[in-house]
């Protein structure tokens, strides 16, 4: 089953005076459970708008969005945040950390938000942050670590609550290459146990680490390759597969 | 998430946020104490200046009626009385030949006198010639002694019962009773020391008089002073049936046509009562109108930094909603925020205005009571909710996307 599904997603932005922009034009995609997809496109392409929807932080104009079964596309912001909460682990391009608070409250955020009780939600952060190799740092403040730390802190605060998938954006953008390296490594080793990851960016080689690369332009789908290991383009991702999924859905 | 726990973590945020900004929460703060203080010392006031009304009022005396030449409250009409003829003591005996609904009556005449004994020295006394029935009218109660009798009354003999303070001043180790005593240059006998009855109002004192039989009182001073007669009335309930009763009484005594109009006035407690209620009402009115005000002015300045403290962590909203933050749970976390900030001023400005009226006190009658401490709480909670309620539902209404964004 398709974690993620996209069919025919417009996004379109009112600019007033009955200026129209539309972001997104018939969207369709469909991830399944455990892909590394990486989603390219140029600055104004519209991708970032798609990485909104897909992570439930924006609802689509029209189409159909489900999200591991679930339709999101008519949801209220509550239920939104809710799916967040649980379905999404987010990655961001700065981090995105709460700045007064330490790394192992940073990571507890999410469980207090789904109601999970003080001492289990401690115990659960700092078993993350152990396994993102920051156990001895649990109670440094963001401004304490540094670029590298401070985005495995975003990490482990992406898998606290075992999302269904991690929306990476642009996640080594303000990272030097060699800690770059180092996070896309650790990406790398999630997705082999079996996490989905989508990630967003503009950098050929780091979109090259996934499996799929879907790229998007002027707010359509240019192309969807599936990649080989070596990095090379294996063939062109079978685009039946996203209608057929399309119609398959409940 | 349960509201016990967004309560909890709204609490400690809240709270963290603040540390964070002391300086400002402090100065935040500021306005709430300031207003919070002007509001409680302003009901600390009304409250003590009705408290020591009340007390004074009582030593008036609820069902006794006073005939006297002036209204109380004339106002600016005094001149209209000014020419009304001397209330005689004498009427006493006619009113209370012939007043049914009366218990006592007492003709009461009064001046500044002074007492002494032996080489001690009690000035400004409030010197009153009465009869034996005064005890009754004011329901008198002794520290020692007795009242004079009716004989002793009618036999005008030299005989004196002292207030709180001439006693004090004049005997202040040594029972006075038995004890001889000049009230300008004549003796009298002690016999009783009245039961102290406080102030007026906290500005002069009840106990500082002295009473004499009327015809001592005549033999000092003369006989042409003002009288008043008190007359005690059998059942509170009948005192407009007894007012009617004095006011034919004191007609007839007066020979008055019935074209003419009352040459007396029979006053009583209500009176005075009820001028105060009115005044008080108008004082407390405005006063809690322009203390409230100030209050006010800080509530803007909680909702104005309140504002500043959104529109500052605009990212961090974004990201607390993008990890699955409700809109209750931001709401109620900047709602908590404000809300702290009042509170811990009201408590601050209570801290400081509790010590303050009692020290007030010592000049002008104030009383904090602990309903006026609550109410300054509520008000300080109420303050907190309503100027945070804006700036929190702008918080929680922001648009994730638009609030990650934001630098």
């Amino acid at each position: 089953m398709n974690v993620i599904e996209l069919v025919k997603v417009n996004k379109i932005y009112d600019m007033g005076a009955e200026v129209q922009v539309q972001a997104l034009k018939d969207i369709s995609i469909g991830i399944e459970k455990g892909e590394y997809v990486a989603i390219m496109g140029p600055s104004g392409s519209g991708k970032t708008t798609l990485m909104n929807v897909i992570g439930c932080l924006d609802t689509p104009s029209s189409g159909l969005y489900l999200f591991d079964g679930v339709n999101v596309s008519e949801m209220d912001d509550n239920e939104l945040a809710k799916i967040r909460n649980r379905g999404i682990g987010f990655v961001f391009q700065t981090f995105n950390l709460i700045p007064r608070s330490d790394a192992l409250h940073n990571v507890e955020l999410p469980l207090i938000y789904s109601g999970v009780p003080v001492s289990e939600r401690r115990d659960r952060a700092k078993k993350v942050l152990e396994m993102v190799g920051l156990g001895d740092r649990i109670h440094h403040k963001p401004n304490e670590l540094s670029g590298g730390q401070r985005q495995r802190v975003a990490i482990a605060r992406a898998l606290i609550n075992d999302p269904a998938i991690i929306l990476a954006d642009e996640p080594t953008g303000n990272l030097d290459s060699k800690t770059g390296d180092e996070i896309m490594i650790f990406l790398e080793e999630l997705h082999k146990k079996g996490n989905t990851i989508i990630l967003v960016t503009h950098e050929e080689y780091i979109a090259e680490h996934a499996r799929r690369i879907i790229r998007i332009r002027d707010g359509m789908i240019e192309s969807d390759l599936s990649i080989e290991k070596n990095g090379k383009v294996k063939a062109p991702y079978a685009a039946e597969k996203v209608s057929e999924g399309s119609g398959g859905q409940k | 998430m349960t509201f016990g726990a967004e309560f909890k973590e709204g609490f400690k945020l809240s709270l963290a946020a603040l540390m964070a900004n002391k300086a400002r929460a402090v100065l935040t703060m500021l306005g709430i104490i300031i207003g919070i203080i002007s509001v409680t010392m302003m009901g600390a006031a009304i409250e003590g200046l009705t408290r020591a009304f009340n007390n004074s009022i009582s030593a008036i005396g609820a069902d006794v009626l006073y005939i006297q030449k002036w209204p109380w409250m004339s106002g600016d009409e005094w001149w209209k009385y000014r020419n009304r003829r001397n209330i005689k003591p004498e009427y006493a005996d006619i009113v209370k030949k012939e007043a049914r609904l009366a218990a006592a009556v007492a003709p009461t005449v009064a001046r500044i006198g002074t007492v002494k004994y032996q080489n001690k020295v009690a000035s400004s006394v409030f010197v009153e010639g009465t009869t034996a029935d005064y005890a009754y009218v004011t329901n008198m109660s002794f520290d020692e002694g007795r009242f004079f009798t009716a004989v002793e009354s009618r036999g005008d003999r030299p005989l004196v019962v002292l207030g709180g303070d001439v006693a004090n001043q004049l005997f202040p180790n040594q029972n006075p009773d038995g004890k001889i005593i000049q009230i300008n240059g004549l003796s009298f006998r002690v016999i009783g020391v009245r039961s102290k009855q406080g102030s007026f109002l906290g500005m002069f004192s009840l106990d500082n008089q002295v009473m004499i039989p009327l015809g001592q009182f005549e033999r000092i001073y003369g006989t042409h002073f003002q009288a008043t007669i008190n007359v005690r009335v059998v059942n509170q309930k009948e005192m407009d049936n007894a007012k009617e009763e004095l006011r034919g009484i004191m007609r007839k005594i007066r020979g008055l046509s019935p074209y003419q109009e009352d040459d007396f006035s029979i006053n009583q407690q209500d009176m005075l009562t009820n001028a105060f209620n009115k005044i008080a009402g108008i004082i407390g009115a405005v006063g809690i109108f322009v203390t409230a005000l100030s209050l006010f002015v800080g509530g803007i300045g909680i909702m104005n930094i309140m504002f500043v403290s959104v529109t500052e962590r605009t990212k961090e909203i974004g990201i607390r909603k993008a990890l699955g933050a409700r809109r209750q749970t931001i709401l109620v976390q900047f709602l908590i925020e404000s809300t702290l900030i009042c509170l811990a001023g009201g408590l601050v400005g209570l801290g400081i205005s509790y010590p303050l009226s009692m020290l007030v006190d010592k000049f002008l009658p104030t009383s904090m009571p602990i309903s006026l401490a609550i109410l300054g709480i509520m008000i300080s909670l109420a303050v907190g909710v309503i100027s945070g309620i804006i700036p929190a539902l702008r918080a929680s209404k922001l648009d994730p996307v638009e609030a990650l964004r934001y630098e």
